[in-house]
């Protein structure tokens, strides 16, 4: 069959700007593509809510993929745990709504009240996607209100995770004061710093005095609240036996406190407050730059997050709601369609049909039977079933994942550059001073002595090795960050570096989920095919729907006695001819039809097979081209959940020595990462589901590829948008630039340092040479890192802003 | 010339203040969304009932 050519004039939604198929629903003149956008329309219009549509044209979201079962929420502990704030008549609940994306949802979410006047405020918080809402719980109860969002499009995520509320900002809010108080001391001691560098004279010297003591107290502050983290963080290190960057740091600064301090009180000299307290407020600047966070991406997720927050259980016939963390072996639970199985558990009743695609990577629904195990995470796609819970959920098959001792580990520790310098930076600087001291204590000179002790270790002092790193990785970041590719943390850029072992998932990483590629195998009229889309028009089945989308818009028949059965199939008469649509054995075909990868979809008009309907899933685009370019540089390797029928077109992307295993288990791949670890290769491994959970957590870099990145994704290092797949070689190239130039960056500050201590040793560094210094290699080193950084961002042609 | 410290006092002063400021607006949480509020200043006001059906 040819491809169609679709020549109606093309119309949006109203409310989404989808492609309207089928124009049936119309109202107030605006035409919508289905009958949940059409509805959210009316809602507003009712409530003299138009406006909305005037901040941005299409501003909705396509509701076609909601889910809406909200019962579980009137259970009030679970609802106690999601709300911020009770009293006897209002609550406050903060809710995650991931579809929030223009202008026009801040102003519908914050004109709530008008929908229902029980919503006394909301306010929101567009980078966040978070919504807070205070509304009165006697008028309005809280699954209601989750009901109303759901209802206008913007139903909330709620998960498990979100339930444990996380503290992460705590932190920051603590360096910004403390970089507040540093930038306030800085500021004040350097205007206080000018006279004694401008030169003061002898009868002046009151004033001198008065500005010292007054340099002292700006000093005590920055000493004590801005600068402690660096003392507790060298003695932590040294406790372990190890020198970070932080132990020369904390020696420099408390040496320049003790030396100022003792000239002030003794009226010997200015001191170098001034020096102090701008070495700390640069070095906190960098350490604020390097905690970049995205607050819309969590790379610590679980699969408490993918999992509902609740269960309806049958009990004495009844339904109730109950936690997934209170199921017991021996509950009976009712999964309805598209819910996720908790739990692993029994099939007791029903037919189901469950895609474990997110789970084990098998890209098609499973059928099970009657007494068959389902394991948990799969979603069910047919009718609702009933199974009994056989493992709580955190012992289940996929869950025990999580007990694995990868996990355990807070954090993987790569050494990074600047750690391992540290180390020999530490020991030269410690010789140095001790080595000029001695000198000036052979000669007699026990003054210069001291004065060249403690210059070394003020002048050396690496503030600009300390800053190059955090700047180059931030900047490094912000650069992946506008080519989609989300980096958790500095030293993950870094990692990336050091990477010469790439391993890729398949389903859902180096093939699409978003299925575009679809043909028909047989024979069929147009008349026929009319006949089809009539039918399929009035399915939910994502398959129909996509047959509605290919077989586009044209002119239908009517039809009568619709049944649909789920699992299985859609029947219905059309032009007194019985159609049926659906899997092989509702159809009757044979599955010797069935070949390839994907879903597929039989038709058959009065009994007689007329063809099949395949729905492939692709691969990304450029895959190839990206496994060519890789294939010099790294060794490659495909490790996947599915079966292995597609090996064969595989092999021919993928190089000779790479492996190819198919069928494996979550903890296969975790064993397999590991097994290259011991082999003493750095791994980067590339998944997107549950499965891969493991894999990711193991491998020194973990990345989840993700269509869309507010969805779940398992906990990893980088989260890389689906479309900037092809980009790969690209980012790994580029963080190879980015180590480059934090190493250049040393060279530099070591350049500076080496002058520095020129001067040091001989025991004659002035202040004023410390306070040009100083901030001179501080803002080499910021503007270098910077500037170097966008040079070879643009080299590797990252440096665009995507068009989206 | 004692005129200086009288000075210094009172700049060391007017700067406390503004270090005093910018804790508050950090502790109030003004730094934390600095997006939205650009967003929603340039909302229109509640359209009045009667101007219902013109269209908009």
């Amino acid at each position: 069959m040819g491809t169609k050519t679709n020549i109606s004039a093309k119309t949006s939604c109203y409310h989404c700007g989808d492609r309207v198929l089928t124009p049936v629903y119309k109202v107030d003149d605006h035409e919508f593509c289905c009958l949940g956008c059409q509805s959210v329309y009316q809602i507003l219009s009712a409530n003299n809510m138009q406006q909305y549509y005037t901040y941005n044209t299409y501003p909705g979201k396509s509701l076609k993929d909601s889910t809406g079962e909200f019962a579980y929420l009137d259970e009030p502990a679970i609802a106690d745990k999601l709300i911020d704030f009770k009293n006897e008549r209002i609550t406050i609940v903060t809710f995650y709504i991931p579809v929030i994306h223009c202008s026009a949802c801040i102003w519908l979410l914050e004109h709530l009240y008008k929908l229902n006047p029980a919503v006394k405020t909301s306010r929101t918080d567009f980078m966040k996607k978070q919504v807070s809402i205070t509304f009165e719980h006697d008028n309005l109860s809280f699954r209601e209100l989750v009901e109303l969002l759901a209802n206008i499009g913007y139903g909330p995520k709620i998960t498990l995770q979100d339930v444990v509320k996380e503290g992460q900002k705590v932190n920051q809010k603590g360096l910004i004061a403390k970089i507040a108080v540093a930038g306030f001391c800085f500021g004040n001691s350097m205007m206080l710093s000018f006279p004694e560098y401008f030169g003061m004279g002898a009868f002046e010297v009151k004033y001198a005095h008065f500005f010292g003591y007054l340099n002292l107290a700006f000093g005590i502050p920055v000493m004590f609240y801005s600068g402690v983290d660096y003392f507790k963080s060298a003695w932590y290190s040294l406790r372990q036996r190890q020198l970070n960057l932080d132990v020369p740091l904390a020696l420099g600064i408390l040496v320049l406190f003790i030396r100022t301090a003792w000239e002030v009180l003794s009226h010997t000299g200015p001191g170098f407050a001034d020096t102090l307290c701008g070495l700390v407020f640069f070095l906190l600047v960098g350490r604020w730059v390097q905690q970049r966070t995205y607050y819309h991406i969590s790379f610590e997720r679980d699969y408490r997050s993918y999992f509902p927050v609740a269960v309806t259980l049958m009990k004495d016939d009844a339904e109730h709601a109950t936690p997934i963390g209170d199921l017991q072996v021996g509950d009976r639970m009712l999964i309805r369609s598209n819910e996720i199985v908790p739990a692993d558990a029994i099939l007791l009743n029903g037919h189901a049909a469950i895609d474990f695609s997110f789970v084990t990577g098998e890209s098609e629904p499973v059928e099970k039977v009657l007494g068959e195990v389902v394991y948990a995470g799969g979603r069910q796609t047919a009718e609702a079933i009933e199974l009994e819970v056989v493992k709580p959920v955190s012992q289940s098959y996929l869950t025990k994942l999580w007990n694995n001792d990868s996990f355990k580990e807070q954090d993987k520790q790569f050494k990074t550059f600047s750690n391992t310098i540290s180390r020999y930076f530490t020991i030269v600087l410690l010789t140095i001073a001790l080595s000029a001291t001695t000198f000036w204590l052979i000669n007699g000179d026990s003054g210069k002595a001291w004065g060249a002790f403690t210059a070394v270790l003020i002048i050396a002092c690496p503030c600009a090795l300390a800053l190059s790193s955090p700047f180059t990785l931030s900047a490094a970041m912000s650069i992946f960050d506008r080519n989609k590719l989300y980096v958790k943390n500095a030293s993950s850029v870094e990692q990336m570096a050091a990477i010469d072992t790439l391993v890729f998932d398949k389903t859902g990483t180096i093939s699409s989920p978003l299925a575009e590629a679809m043909y028909f195998k047989g024979n069929i009229s147009p008349a026929e095919q009319a006949m089809v889309v009539a039918v399929c028009r009035n399915s939910g089945h994502p398959l129909s729907r996509q047959i509605v989308r290919w077989l586009g818009n044209q002119p239908l028949p009517a039809v009568s006695e619709y049944v649909e059965y789920p699992g299985k199939g859609t029947q219905a008469l059309v032009n007194g001819q019985t159609v049926r649509v659906g899997n092989a054995a509702f159809a009757g075909a044979h599955t010797a039809m069935k070949n390839g990868l994907g879903s597929s979809v039989y038709v058959s008009i009065d009994g007689v097979i007329k063809g099949c309907f395949h729905l492939e899933q692709p691969w990304r685009e450029g895959l190839s081209d990206l496994i060519s370019c890789f294939k010099k540089r790294y060794d490659l390797h495909l490790i996947s959940g599915d079966n292995d029928r597609v090996k064969e077109s595989l092999r021919l992307v993928f190089p000779q020595k790479s492996t190819l295993l198919f069928n494996q288990s979550p903890g296969d791949k975790l064993e397999f990462i590991n097994g290259l670890q011991q082999k003493g290769h750095s791994v980067c491994m590339l998944g997107d589901g549950l499965n891969d959970a493991g894999a990711l957590k193991q491998a020194d870099m973990g990345i989840a590829v993700s269509d869309d990145i507010n969805n779940f994704s398992p906990g990893c290092n980088a989260i890389l948008d689906g479309s900037a797949f092809g980009k790969l070689p690209r980012f790994f190239r580029f963080a190879k630039d980015a180590v480059r130039v934090i190493h250049m960056s040393f060279v530099i500050s070591l350049t500076y340092n080496i002058v520095g201590l020129s001067f040091a040793v001989q025991g004659t560094m002035s202040p004023l040479f410390a306070a040009i210094l100083m901030p001179l290699s501080t803002v080499t080193i910021i503007g270098f890192t910077s500037i170097a950084t966008h040079l070879f961002a643009a080299k590797r042609g990252l440096n665009k802003k995507e068009q989206v | 010339m004692n005129v200086i410290f009288f000075l210094i006092g009172c700049s060391v002063l007017i700067a406390l203040v503004f270090l005093g400021a910018f804790f508050w607006a950090n502790k109030t949480g003004q730094h934390e969304d600095t997006y939205t509020p650009s967003v929603r200043i340039l909302f229109d006001d509640e359209v009045v009932t009667d101007e219902q059906d013109k269209p908009q």
